[in-house]
């Protein structure tokens, strides 16, 4: 017998962990849901296949692939947490009358802070400074070590969705010129409002900019977006903020980059894949700073993302419009 | 001599790890003839009345009474930063010589670091990296989590220049900012960055989830944050210093660091610097300390240099000095 029968089954892969939902949400989803995990799932497939009406992925899993689907008949809509959707297959899913659905309005200010907090860090050799602050050995002197400046400086926006926007809103402040390149231009009212210039051509963005900032989702089009072209292009004291996803930056062509002085530093928060492998180059670099996927990862944030989700499970089960449900393209 | 028709200047040395910059050097040797303090205690007699100021760079050279008694023509000396307390202003006053120091071009660059330091710690980005670049990694946990900058309380303490430059930038994460300072601002500057003054520093303690320390060091503000104003805050509360170690109870924070009083600190700045190489900082998780740099990049260091040259060049022609630390 099962908590909670009368509520619709949500699939989850598992509670807690390191790849689990968080211990903190699940007295909240129970209150809409009878949670099933994966391990549930497949221990009595029988009994629980026709309860899933709703799928809730945490960090990409359960992975949802043909078999999953085929196996959950009454299956209306899967959330995500989070806002990239490149790794589902939007088509395959749609094609069996699921909805999906995505978190844009949790992510997108803990997701600009990332991207300000590593353009900062990485400008001001903060990392870099921690150790000699720390070290056993090392003798220093605060007169020889020197960073870049942000304040005036110009940040180059790759990507002009609600967090490259509030990436502008923040560089602003710091009395930053913004350019930015986007498949749309903005509305003149938005420009205006961050100052931001538009670069129809990404070489002209490109040539410009002291930060490059990547905040792009990865499609075909974005797919190695930056490479050894592009990072040619950029000022040899430009720095490189990833934000995106790991595979819209030439990771070869990114190794060689920072290692002949190309470009002067840059800042990852995603890679391709995560983690890298231990012996990756990328490891080894001083003028690289890598931080886990960051992106989200605050109690506010994924506790947003949590809440969005099941506004849109909801909306799915009653038949009406979802906030953030995303159509395969 | 080259360049005997220019003024005497003594620094403390060209390049190294505590000297001026070669390029800086170049930049000054066309006006000053620089003397190094080598050449100065090589040649002590005649150089002695030579010189007519000192550019201090990074508190050194070291001035001291013997220092002042065998420069007889000395009239100015620039400092280096906005900080003067390593100087012992009465006794260059009785001697006569000028002071100035270079409070607004570090005013930038610190708040941009008062800034990253927030958003690191509140983040753990050192943490990050390390997990990110460590050896045993093999995933990153779902459950390893920050705190959100955006939309929590900053408190302001010490609302001077760089404070403000701090709440400006503090306005566009939709922080909520309260500050604690002497004076209050008035309304349009609150208005213009949105923040509340808080007359009573304990209002602000209690309520901020991220406390910016941005005052100058003086006798009053010596221990300004002790163990009382560590247990006001919240225990989730960051701690952030940018002002000048002794600001804090050092021990008062370690011990606060360690009973989880508070949640983290983030330091630029610390009495000594470096610290000792077995101090408790240096040994606790949540704690970020950098090497005092809050005004340390290439385009500031230049128009300190440049604002360096300016007073020296004013105060040796007699004419009102920019930048002159009165006392």
């Amino acid at each position: 017998m099962m908590e909670g029968e009368e509520l619709p089954g949500l699939l989850v892969n598992e509670v807690g962990g390191m790849h689990g939902i968080l211990h903190d949400h699940v007295e909240f989803l129970k209150k809409h849901f009878c949670l099933i995990t994966m391990k549930e799932f497949l221990e009595s497939e029988k009994n629980l296949r026709k309860k899933v009406q709703a799928i809730y992925l945490w960090w990409h899993k359960p992975v949802i692939d043909k078999d999953l689907l085929q196996s959950l008949p009454n299956l209306k809509v899967i959330a995500n947490s989070g806002v990239g959707m490149d790794h589902l297959d939007l088509k395959l899913i749609a094609s069996f009358g699921v909805k999906m659905a995505n978190a844009p309005r949790a992510v997108s200010s803990s997701t600009a802070d990332t991207g300000m907090a590593l353009l900062l860090a990485s400008a001001r050799r903060l990392v870099e400074g921690y150790h000699v602050a720390i070290s056993p050995g090392m003798e220093y002197c605060e007169a020889d070590f020197l960073g870049v400046e942000v304040t005036g400086a110009t940040l180059g926006i790759i990507g002009m969705g609600s967090i490259g926007y509030k990436i502008a809103l923040r560089a602003k402040a710091f009395e930053m010129k913004i350019l930015y390149h986007n498949r749309t231009r903005r509305k003149e009212q938005e420009e205006q409002a961050v100052g931001a210039i538009y670069c129809e051509k990404l070489d002209d963005l490109l040539c410009q900019a002291d930060f490059v900032m990547v905040v792009v989702s990865l499609t075909p089009q974005t797919h190695k977006l930056i490479g050894k072209r592009e990072m040619e292009l950029m000022k040899p004291t430009a720095t490189l903020v990833n934000i995106s996803r790991g595979a819209v930056v030439d990771q070869e062509a990114l190794v060689i980059a920072l290692r002949t002085g190309v470009i002067r530093a840059a800042a990852l928060d995603v890679t391709y894949p995560e983690p890298l492998p231990r012996d990756h180059p990328l490891l080894k670099l001083k003028n690289v700073i890598i931080t886990p996927h960051l992106g989200i990862k605050t109690d506010k944030a994924t506790r947003m993302i949590t809440e969005e989700a099941v506004e849109n499970i909801l909306a799915a089960l009653t038949g009406l419009p979802m906030p953030s449900e995303v159509l395969p393209s | 001599m080259e360049g005997q028709e220019l003024p005497c200047v003594l620094i403390d040395c060209i390049g190294g790890k505590h000297g001026v910059y070669e390029d800086h050097a170049e930049f000054l040797k066309e006006r000053f003839c620089l003397i190094t303090m080598k050449e100065y205690l090589e040649n002590k007699s005649f150089l002695g009345k030579k010189i007519r100021a000192i550019y201090m760079w990074y508190h050194k050279p070291v001035i001291n009474e013997e220092l002042l008694q065998s420069l007889p023509n000395l009239k100015i000396v620039a400092s280096s930063g906005a900080g003067v307390d390593h100087l012992d202003l009465n006794l260059l006053s009785s001697y006569g010589v000028k002071v100035s120091n270079t409070p607004l071009t570090v005013s930038t660059d610190t708040a941009d670091l008062g800034m990253a330091l927030m958003l690191a710690s509140s983040r753990r980005l050192v943490e990050g990296h390390q997990m990110a670049i460590s050896p045993d990694t093999e995933y990153f946990p779902a459950n390893w989590l920050g705190a959100e900058v955006s939309g929590a309380t900053l408190g302001i303490v010490g609302m001077g220049t760089i404070g403000y430059k701090v709440a400006e930038r503090a306005k566009a994460f939709e922080m909520k900012i309260l500050y604690h300072n002497r004076k209050q601002r008035n309304k349009e500057e609150e208005h213009a960055v949105g923040a509340t003054y808080c007359k009573k520093i304990d209002d602000l303690l209690q309520q901020a989830d991220f406390v910016m320390l941005a005052v100058k060091l003086t006798p009053q503000t010596h221990k300004l944050i002790g163990k009382r104003e560590l247990q006001l805050m919240k225990p989730t509360a960051i701690l952030i210093n940018i002002s000048r170690g002794l600001v804090v109870d050092q021990d008062a924070l370690v011990e606060a660091l360690q009973n989880k009083v508070i949640k983290a600190a983030a330091l630029d700045v610390t009495y000594p610097e470096p610290l000792p190489r077995d101090h408790p900082l240096l040994k606790l998780k949540d704690v970020l300390i950098t090497p005092h740099i809050g005004s340390a990049t290439v385009k500031t260091r230049h128009l300190m240099k440049e604002n360096m040259t300016e007073s020296i060049q004013a105060g040796l022609a007699g004419l009102p000095i920019p930048n002159e630390v009165l006392l």
